[in-house]
């Protein structure tokens, strides 16, 4: 679906992407339906948010107030969550699908403008997207009398300057604001109070470059993808210690096996699977015994994980566990934003006990104190960004205590 | 301008000069919002924030725009560069400061002219990401740990090489984003290649470009599979949905 020509030469160009029925839904949203039928449809047809919550899109918008308050629309295209890199993609090769998704977006919850936040390494994927934005407002699918029927939708590219922290939807209205990205107290959620003081829908490149396609197709037509509970189709990106590494578009619930081996082309040569991250770096890792379960957002959920971004990262045998726990550690240690304590005294303290186990300079100890320290991160500030440190981290301890343990036995031993 | 006297970080303070320090500082002496004139703002610099402003409903969002500005015409984010966005933007230096310093990508220290950001992050790291900073650093003659931390410049101010977090091309792993263009996969060869080119102004790695790449995830087996194969009109529902994520 979303990739659908996703190698057709030139695709990014307004031309082709209007021969192959680019904008059409735009067309019809603008001037056949209500925008309240937009809203009913999206909710309708089940697709969840993209981005890791998995929040129903549609509930979503309809949670913003009616009235003649400013409303705003954000595209969350600050993917910078380890081991995910589908919107990029997405972006870089068809950005007007993602355009005229804003736009039917923007018009169903009455947002005048709809900024997209791209995180600012993206550098040339923004370029292709300036490129194409100045294409819709030219063919008049942006701007102040949309295709003629008086609708205004005023879209801008927003690049950000390098935090992961910004992708969390708070934190990435700051950063719009002109703030430094620190997340903001929830409730109010930003439905009600968000951009400028606004209420403002949040919703990620994917979700937003489903809406053409079920605008055009109907709800009952998506319905009939993936599960009853994770209707769609989902873009997967896999990457780590396996012979294909990309995105690729599935079914959702089809077994996450058949995605790592049948798609991704299985671990390298002579190798097994020994852990994966079912949704980024910050789901807790899954073992190899979890291979079949398929792929949706409930599956994940009661292995103990999470379907996340859907980004699926796999190791081999050859990495050792405690290494990958550090690397993981220093990622959420370096990109807190310190506004709360546990997640910045803990992602450091995490780093420094992790750098002694793998240095062998642990002690039996401190595999208790790691696991204690996610503990008190879980749920205690004000983002996840420290849940999700701790989620990862303390399932590797969990699952791979024995090899923590010989990293620390074996210099005990060693001396 | 005033001259100000020499800065020293904190940290390196005696606790009680420490204590004495702060005791003197006084709201009221804080910068204020410099105007125009005070300043010497180049014209090209002042027409980008302006421009930038107006694209927002809200001036303040034209903060990060700004000092994209600034970067791009100073090559990093210059105590004076700041003073002048904020004249245009009517703020205090020290909130832009304030953003400056809290993204990674904006440099508030001069740093080489070419600027080469290795994704050390988990995906990279599988296969291979130390190696190819280590092999980066050899090329460009500094030292691999520095530049992993805090980023290195090479002696002549041409390279400057940084560690950085996930940039999102796991994909085309291990990979560097060098002056704002994805390139991967990359090896020891490409690496030295790679800053050959840069110092020579030759085109940087040109079969490496993700530009270039005309689908990710390497040699595609037939058919591809990649693509849930699924259309659809409102009046011909099904056509082909069952094939979504053939494989």
């Amino acid at each position: 679906m979303l990739f659908r020509h996703i190698d057709e030469p030139n695709l990014r160009s307004i031309d082709v992407y209007r021969r192959l029925g680019g904008y059409r839904s735009l067309s019809q949203a603008f001037k056949e339906i209500e925008p309240e039928d937009l809203v009913a449809e999206l909710e309708d047809s089940g697709l969840r948010g993209r981005g890791g919550a998995g929040f129903s899109m549609g509930k979503k918008g309809s949670f913003l107030p009616h009235g003649d308050m400013e409303k705003y629309l954000c595209c969350n295209a600050d993917e910078s969550e380890p081991g995910a890199f589908k919107d990029r993609e997405l972006m870089m090769k068809n950005p007007h699908q993602l355009i005229e998704g804003c736009a039917i977006a923007a018009l169903a919850v009455d947002a005048t403008y709809a900024f997209i936040f791209i995180r600012g390494e993206y550098w040339e994927v923004a370029d292709v997207l300036d490129e194409a934005v100045v294409e819709a407002y030219n063919a008049g699918f942006l701007g102040s009398n949309i295709l003629g029927t008086g609708s205004r939708v005023e879209l801008v590219v927003h690049r950000g300057a390098g935090a992961y922290i910004c992708g969390e939807e708070t934190a990435l209205l700051d950063a719009l604001e002109g703030k430094r990205g620190n997340p903001r107290l929830k409730p109010p959620f930003p439905a009600i109070q968000g951009l400028y003081g606004g209420p403002t829908l949040i919703n990620n490149v994917e979700t937003l470059s489903n809406v053409p396609h079920i605008i055009r197709n109907g709800a009952d037509w998506y319905k009939r993808f993936g599960t009853e509970e994770s209707t769609g189709t989902k873009v997967v990106s896999v990457s780590g210690c396996v012979e294909r590494p990309g995105n690729y578009e599935i079914e959702l619930g089809i077994p996450t096996r058949e995605i790592i081996y049948g798609l991704a082309g299985g671990p390298l040569e002579g190798r097994r699977v020994k852990a994966w991250f079912p949704g980024g770096s910050s789901a807790p890792v899954l073992t190899e015994t979890e291979l079949d379960l398929p792929y949706t957002f409930e599956a994940m959920a009661e292995a103990g994980s999470m379907l996340g971004s859907g980004s699926i990262i796999v190791a081999d045998e050859t990495v050792s566990i405690p290494e990958l726990a550090l690397r993981t550690a220093r990622f959420y240690h370096h990109e807190s934003c310190g506004k709360c304590t546990p997640c910045r005294e803990g992602t450091n303290w995490t780093v420094k006990m992790l750098e002694r186990v793998v240095n062998g300079l642990g002690t039996p100890m401190d595999l208790d104190i790691i696991a204690s320290v996610q503990n008190n991160i879980m749920g205690n500030c004000l983002c996840v960004l420290g849940d999700s440190m701790a989620m990862p981290v303390g399932s590797m301890v969990r699952k791979f205590r024995g090899e923590f343990e010989s990293a620390v036995e074996g210099v005990r031993v060693a001396a | 301008m005033t001259d100000l006297p020499e800065l020293r970080p904190t940290d390196d303070l005696p606790a009680a000069e420490r204590d004495a320090l702060i005791a003197s500082m006084r709201p009221e002496d804080a910068e204020r919002v410099p105007e125009l004139h005070e300043v010497d703002v180049p014209e090209e610099l002042r027409a980008e924030i302006e421009q930038a402003m107006s694209r927002y409903p809200q001036l303040r969002s034209a903060s990060i725009p700004a000092m994209w500005a600034v970067q791009r015409h100073y090559g990093w984010c210059t105590p004076e560069g700041i003073r002048q966005a904020a004249a245009v933007m009517g703020l205090t230096p020290a909130y832009l400061e304030a953003i400056a310093t809290f993204y990674d990508l904006f440099r508030t220290t001069p740093a080489g002219r070419h600027q080469v950001l290795v994704c050390h992050n988990i995906s990279c790291w599988l296969r291979g990401a130390d190696d190819l900073t280590r092999a980066l650093c050899d090329a460009a003659g500094v030292d691999a740990h520095e530049a992993d931390h805090d980023g290195a410049t090479s002696a002549d101010g041409e390279i400057f090489i940084k560690g950085f977090e996930c940039l999102g091309a796991c994909d085309i792993a291990p990979m560097a984003s060098i002056d704002q263009r994805y390139y991967g996969p990359l090896d020891a060869d490409d690496a030295a290649a790679a800053i050959e080119q840069l110092r020579s102004g030759a085109e940087v790695l040109p079969e490496k470009a993700l530009a270039k790449r005309p689908v990710a995830g390497g040699p595609e087996p037939e058919p591809d599979p990649r693509v849930a194969e699924v259309e659809g009109d409102r009046g011909a529902p099904g056509s082909g949905a069952e094939e979504a994520a053939r494989s």
